[in-house]
């Protein structure tokens, strides 16, 4: 029956569970919700959108999640995520006791130990490396909250280096290209306000799949208000299934599209002639720079007739400036990704989007003060001058970057803390490179709820409890509306795991730095700082979130004067800052290489039931996804002889060759490319559901473009063929 | 007879699968076995394509052949609705009404072997509240109510959206409408 295969995809039904002897006498359950509950208000942390909600217990066991109505980033509904958050809790393969790297009998191993013995290990490594190399030289590798406990620490200490790969590897590219444009990034939650959009432009963000709630929920508000959608996708993505326009894009020539719709809001007069005269400067330098690129010259590049390319800039221009082209979020695609951000952030500018309704609002927070604690030492160095020299307009630490200033003897870095981030699988290719700065540091700490490829290179392992067992620092958002919210632990820590707090206060006091953890339980910091914004503790254990006035407007008033925080304090669509670094100040679009005969572009996304590798062992949202398949239209189907189901090999242009991952033919997919989510193809035996399943598509990239401007890894220039299983033996 | 309904919006549907989750975690189903299910459909050829998502459970019938089907009474009706439950301390595990559903919603529960479905969440439904899948869903793209009421938000959306059911050739008066 083809429904039911199809059903497996999904969601697996029970007519293949054990089927027992005919019986009878079964009590009937008790109707969930008729027992003793009770409610806790949580901040979600399965991704890092950060929605509130409620956790809820029946009977003293854990139950459910829902979002919290007064929420904006749930708008109080949880994604298929959130909902499945109990599974982070409840999974039986979590780190259990803090571990220690030993040899024993000439082969390493790791050791569990007590929390004494595993901190005063820490402890004694910071003090040699502050002794041999300097207290400036250990770095944190972060994705997530508790990262800011760490913060402090190694601030203390006298080390202010920091990476997120959420930077260089994902939305790093479009926070400068808008910074360059506008003065600011777009930051996150994203400042768009498509709940009032009139048009709405996606490249490559595959919204809907990619389940940032709240942008997710805004977004098809406007589906449903019929705001026109615009898709550029190699892919039928979910969102182009929802839009009045799908452009199926070559791959890697979204700027060509980009210059082309410039060229035929300039030309045709359609941009927002008031806007840029009062708030941009380069319109000149601009419209002589897109003069060649017509939608005619744009069609050979990106395979879209010029005619809609036309109607689909008539279109934005029609409903200006309640139109957003959206920033998109993963962006590090072919290493020219600043400059198309750019372009994005200029196309915005000629709209007139940015700071008007239905384009982008602009965000307040709460000022909340910080607890007071001693000031952290002025570091010995400038870690970003000594380290990222490169790319001085880089805001913010390059995890690439900081990797290979960690390897061998001369290295700037000699420790690191790695929190909540399973690095080999992030950052494209890094796996040797890795494993080279394991060899060189004195010190790397791994602080993470899950066992996973990151784990294994590091001297110390930690157990963190998950966001259901801990108190996390205030959310604080830039949002529509300034509102804190506040997670409290829900349940005790499983096993022998502890919040980040304690374990940065625990190594701050071994180290003397006790002063910058003065209290003995964080819930005292967090309360001081809700008491200076009049709230409490008590109070947001009621509240969960709570919101406060704007002391802002939301957007320019029409005909306001604004500064715009660029050197020129206008809107810069030509950028004299990037001329000075020796880059191009107008975006320009060179064309991407071609696969080679019976190769395909690898594209990669992400699918609502799973964050990346962080959810893909979840007990919950394993079922509903348990692996991930390659997708290949029809047409290469045919030609490889393979049909949904069979399982493959994905092999890139310089041999490397995946996991197996089975096929999924499908229409929706552009005949010279192919699409897996990435986060699958785990290797680590200890994640008892996800290992082996599926293909990572991280390992494949070892073509990796560097985005001259701020140093992110590009990793959209790769190429992989299809290896049916039985080639391989 | 009160008649309760589900709409479904498949033009907000976005296949994400979070009315599956909720609708396990607020049931407590064990592992492997779900009420509810996303289903994709996809027509056309590259590039003239659409998708249709569509969330599917128990159609909970007004004319529902399983409770028909049903030897010992196990199936039945809840307060004069077409809310189709099962009382597990009835059933044998005969498998009649797998056999005798249309739409392929019932499952077997483990361990007990009892027959499991979807409830519309009625103890929820019994204090004002709609279904676990439909308060969850992010695109709020899915409606339950009273169909019997006229001014209901399922009534008004019926009477004014082009929709289709599943199966309706059966005659078994499915109640879980997708708005197309």
């Amino acid at each position: 029956m083809k429904r039911r295969e199809f059903l497996k995809l999904s969601a697996m039904l029970g007519a293949g569970a054990a089927t027992p002897a005919l019986m009878t006498g079964c009590a009937s359950p008790r109707l969930p919700g008729s027992g003793q509950v009770e409610a806790s208000p949580i901040v979600c942390n399965v991704c890092f959108w950060r929605c509130a909600g409620t956790v809820y217990k029946e009977d003293g066991q854990p139950w459910k999640v829902e979002g919290n109505p007064e929420d904006l980033h749930s708008l109080g509904r949880f994604c298929t995520r959130g909902s499945g958050g109990l599974g982070m809790y409840r999974d039986p393969d979590r780190l259990r006791q803090p571990m220690l790297r030993v040899t024993e009998n000439g082969q390493q191993t790791f050791k569990p130990v007590s929390w004494e013995e595993a901190l005063d290990f820490i402890a004694s490594r910071m003090s040699n490396i502050a002794e041999t190399h300097g207290e400036d030289r250990l770095c944190l590798l972060s994705h997530g909250v508790g990262g800011t406990h760490f913060r402090r620490l190694l601030g203390a200490f006298g080390s202010t280096g920091f990476a997120q790969p959420s930077f260089a590897q994902c939305r790093g590219p479009r926070d400068v290209g808008f910074a360059l444009t506008f003065g600011e990034g777009v930051g996150s939650p994203d400042r768009t306000d498509m709940e009032n959009s009139r048009c709405i432009v996606l490249i490559g963000s595959h919204l809907g799949e990619n389940l940032h709630n709240s942008q997710v929920q805004t977004w098809i508000k406007a589906v449903e208000n019929r705001a026109t959608v615009i898709t550029v996708d190699p892919r039928f993505s979910v969102a182009a299934g929802k839009s009045r326009y799908w452009l199926p894009i070559r791959p890697g020539t979204d700027m060509a599209l980009l210059l082309a719709w410039i060229h035929v809001l300039i030309h045709e007069g359609l941009y927002d002639q008031d806007y840029i005269a009062r708030y941009a400067t380069g319109l000149e330098q601009l419209a002589e720079h897109v003069l060649p690129f017509s939608p005619e010259w744009a069609f050979l590049e990106t395979g879209i007739s010029a005619d809609v390319i036309r109607e689909t800039a008539r279109e934005m221009a029609r409903h200006a400036p309640a139109t957003l082209v959206h920033p998109g979020r993963h962006v590090t695609w072919y290493g020219d990704d600043t400059q198309r951000s750019r372009a994005i952030a200029i196309l915005n500018a000629l709209l007139g989007s940015w700071g008007r309704e239905g384009g982008y609002f602009i965000p307040e927070r709460v000022s909340l003060p910080s607890y007071p604690v001693p000031e952290a030492p002025e570091p010995r160095t400038d870690w970003m001058a000594e380290v990222q020299k490169d790319y001085p307009l880089a805001p913010a630490g390059i995890t690439n970057v900081v990797i290979e200033n960690s390897i061998g003897d001369d290295a700037f870095f000699k420790g690191w803390f790695v929190y909540g981030t399973n690095l080999p699988y992030s950052v494209p290719s890094s796996a040797d490179q890795i494993q080279a700065a394991a060899q060189s540091l004195d010190l790397m700490v791994v602080v993470d709820t899950m066992p996973c490829a990151i784990t294994g290179y590091a001297d110390v392992v930690l157990p963190e409890c998950t966001y259901l067992e801990r108190l996390d620092p205030i959310r604080n958002s830039p949002e529509r509306q300034p509102a804190l919210a506040v997670s409290f632990p829900a349940f005790e820590p499983r096993y022998d795991s502890k919040p980040a707090w304690w374990i940065a206060k625990q190594i701050a006091e071994r180290l003397d730095l006790g002063a910058y953890f003065p209290w003995e339980d964080y819930a005292e910091e967090v309360d001081w700082q809700l008491q200076q914004v009049g709230s409490s503790l008590e109070e947001m254990r009621q509240l969960g979130v709570k919101s406060f006035p704007r002391t802002t407007a939301k957007f320019f008033e029409p005909g306001e004067a604004v500064e715009f925080r660029t050197p020129s304090g206008r809107i810069e669509l030509y950028s004299e800052m990037l001329a000075s670094f020796g880059h191009d100040p107008l975006p320009k679009y060179a064309p991407p290489r071609r696969p080679p005969e019976r190769y395909f572009h690898l594209s990669y996304g992400r699918a609502p039931a799973h964050t990346f590798g962080r959810t893909i062992n979840n007990p919950t949202l394993f079922e509903l996804m348990p692996e991930n398949a390659v997708w290949v239209n029809p047409l290469v189907a045919r030609d490889f002889a393979l049909s949904s189901g069979d399982y493959v090999r994905l092999r890139n242009q310089d041999g490397v060759v995946s996991n197996r991952v089975r096929v999924r033919v499908t229409e929706r997919i552009r005949p010279d490319s192919v699409f897996i989510v990435h986060g699958f193809g785990q290797k680590d035996p200890r994640l008892r559901l996800a290992s082996q399943r599926g293909a990572d598509d991280n390992h494949l990239m070892t073509r990796v473009l560097i985005d001259p401007i701020m140093g992110g890894t590009g990793m959209r220039g790769n190429f992989v063929t299809l290896v049916p299983e039985e080639q391989l033996a | 007879m009160k008649v309760y309904a589900m709409v479904i919006d498949t033009n907000l549907c976005i296949g994400c699968g979070d009315c599956v989750v909720a609708c396990k975690t607020e049931n407590k189903l064990p592992a492997g076995l779900n009420r509810d299910w996303v289903v994709e459909a996809t027509r056309g050829r590259y590039p003239d394509l659409t998708t249709e998502f569509r969330s599917e459970r128990c159609n909970h019938c007004t004319h529902a052949t399983c409770v028909h089907a049903c030897p010992t009474g196990a199936t039945y009706t809840w307060q004069n609705s077409n809310i189709v439950l099962v009382e597990p301390s009835k059933c044998t595990g005969c498998k009649a009404c797998i056999a005798a559903c249309p739409y392929d919603a019932r499952l077997i529960m483990t361990p007990d072997g009892y027959i499991d479905k979807c409830t519309f969440c009625h103890h929820r439904v019994e204090k004002g509240q709609d279904p676990a899948c439909v308060s969850a869903c992010p695109t709020h793209c899915m409606h339950f109510g009273l169909l019997s009421d006229a001014q209901s938000t399922v009534s008004r959306l019926l009477a004014t959206r082009p929709h289709k059911a599943l199966l309706e050739e059966t005659g078994n008066e499915p109640q879980v409408y997708y708005l197309t």
